[in-house]
């Protein structure tokens, strides 16, 4: 299921400034006939796909059908059985450290400790990512958070511990972000907003790519859509 | 360095609030110590004699046991699977862990040697060096059991696992630091067997948060 995609003007996508350098022509990631096997299952094989900057890869298809294993493979967590991954014409051991301080890797596991706050998990990963601290309140609240700052993330929602895993994405200067599911648990309302702050990141110059069974409602000249098939 | 002061901050405030982690093992240091002059028999001499080898042995295990949660939350909730992606300060969050490793039970057995004198009959001068013994094994325990936590994070049950790991790389150290108060006892000269100890914590101290980030690496993938 393809989403329905609207050509933006493109003028309008001017106006922002972009903080992320766009190399024309070339590809910002790239993953060259990849091979996944798992418990002697080909999840899939010769698989190939390009990401631009200014693109977002929604990558689809069923449970079990290797999707969390190719943005693993993307991010540079997993080998590949076979092929290769290219960032900037490079393959990922070659662009090691520049490839991990562009990538913003959020995985199925959302990296927010129970036991924290909502604003000590917010400043750990401000501390990780190297952003200097700012107005952590004013996010929370823009999140629908407000009110929930000093409780342990173990009392909040899934949705809502969700809502504070993503907060990254506010703050992290970071031009690629690889997201397994990033709308689980979510609302409609913070999808949306998702999906907004999506835009805003593309239309800088950034690239996502992304798995979910949600059909994007975005509308962008740069969505495609790469389907996994599930095989036996 | 900003950054490992941000992560050490975050580390004391778990333990904090999870008081368990390290009030067991600590627990359990005094418990056994406790039980060992009820099961021996309150004889002073020989507690005084069996003294450094039962405070290192309890010492040892109280240590392995704070060990195995060391890594085990922040591996289930993929903290440490995107520290790895975004090769994040990875070094900055295990030397955190390290350091507060060793403050929550290193350094309360440091504390604790005057109590554990007492009950086990120890002089003056083997306190000393049961002081400085604990004051400079300590820290390698912690370098040690974070090794190992870090190898056996993905480890379902790791417990045990860990223990078979970590144990074998623990007897130099118990091996020496028992000499050190041993000689004290006898009121001879131990600057040797601290002196090797010092060694192993230098060595230690280079290697291991290394090999700590590696396993984590691997941990992951």
């Amino acid at each position: 299921m393809r989403p329905i995609l609207t050509v933006v003007d493109s003028q309008r996508l001017d106006i922002k400034p972009q903080p992320f350098p766009v190399l024309t022509g070339q590809p910002l990631l790239e993953g060259r006939a990849l091979c996944c096997i798992r418990q002697d299952r080909v999840l899939f094989e010769q698989q190939s796909l390009t990401v631009h900057a200014g693109e977002l890869l929604q990558v689809a298809g069923k449970n079990g059908a290797g999707k969390s294993s190719l943005l693993r493979i993307l991010a540079g967590l997993a080998q590949p059985d076979d092929g290769a991954v290219y960032y900037r014409q490079q393959t990922l051991s070659q662009a090691a450290t520049g490839y991990a301080a562009d990538l913003c890797y959020i995985g199925h596991q959302s990296g927010i400790h129970e036991q924290l706050t909502a604003l000590e998990n917010i400043s750990f990963w401000r501390t990780a990512s190297g952003v200097a601290a700012a107005d952590d309140f004013a996010l929370l609240a823009q999140l629908g958070l407000a009110g929930l700052e000093d409780i342990p993330c173990r009392m909040l929602s899934a949705g809502q511990q969700r809502r504070v895993a993503l907060a990254r994405l506010w703050f992290v200067k970071r031009q690629l972000w690889i997201l397994d599911e990033p709308f689980t648990a979510l609302d409609q309302s913070a999808i949306s907003m998702l999906q907004q702050h999506f835009l805003q990141h593309l239309q800088l110059g950034g690239a996502i790519v992304l798995t979910t069974h949600q059909a994007l409602q975005m509308t962008h000249q740069a969505l495609t859509t790469l389907e996994l098939a599930y095989r036996w | 360095m900003v950054t490992l002061y941000r992560f050490t901050q975050r580390e004391l405030c778990l333990l904090a609030r999870q008081k368990a982690d390290w009030l067991n093992p600590l627990l359990f240091f005094v418990i056994v110590l406790s039980l060992f002059p009820l099961g021996v028999g309150p004889e002073p001499n020989l507690l005084r004699i069996m003294a450094p080898g039962i405070v290192w042995i309890a010492a040892l295990l109280s240590v392995l046991l704070a060990a195995e949660r060391l890594f085990k939350d922040d591996y289930r909730n993929g903290v440490i699977e995107q520290l790895v992606a975004a090769k994040q300060p990875l070094l900055s969050f295990v030397l955190a862990k390290l350091i507060t490793n060793w403050l929550s039970t290193g350094l309360p057995l440091v504390l604790l040697s005057p109590l554990v004198a007492l009950l086990l009959n120890i002089d003056q001068a083997s306190l000393v060096a049961m002081v400085f013994t604990l004051l400079l094994g300590t820290p390698l325990l912690s370098l040690l059991s974070v090794m190992g936590a870090a190898l056996t994070v993905s480890a379902d049950k790791g417990g045990i696992l860990l223990a078979l790991l970590i144990l074998p790389l623990y007897i130099p150290l118990l091996i020496f630091a028992s000499a050190a108060m041993e000689a004290a006892a006898m009121a001879l000269p131990y600057y040797g067997q601290l002196a090797i100890m010092l060694a192993m914590l230098l060595f230690a101290m280079a290697l291991i948060p290394l090999a700590v980030i590696s396993a984590l690496k691997l941990n992951v993938s």
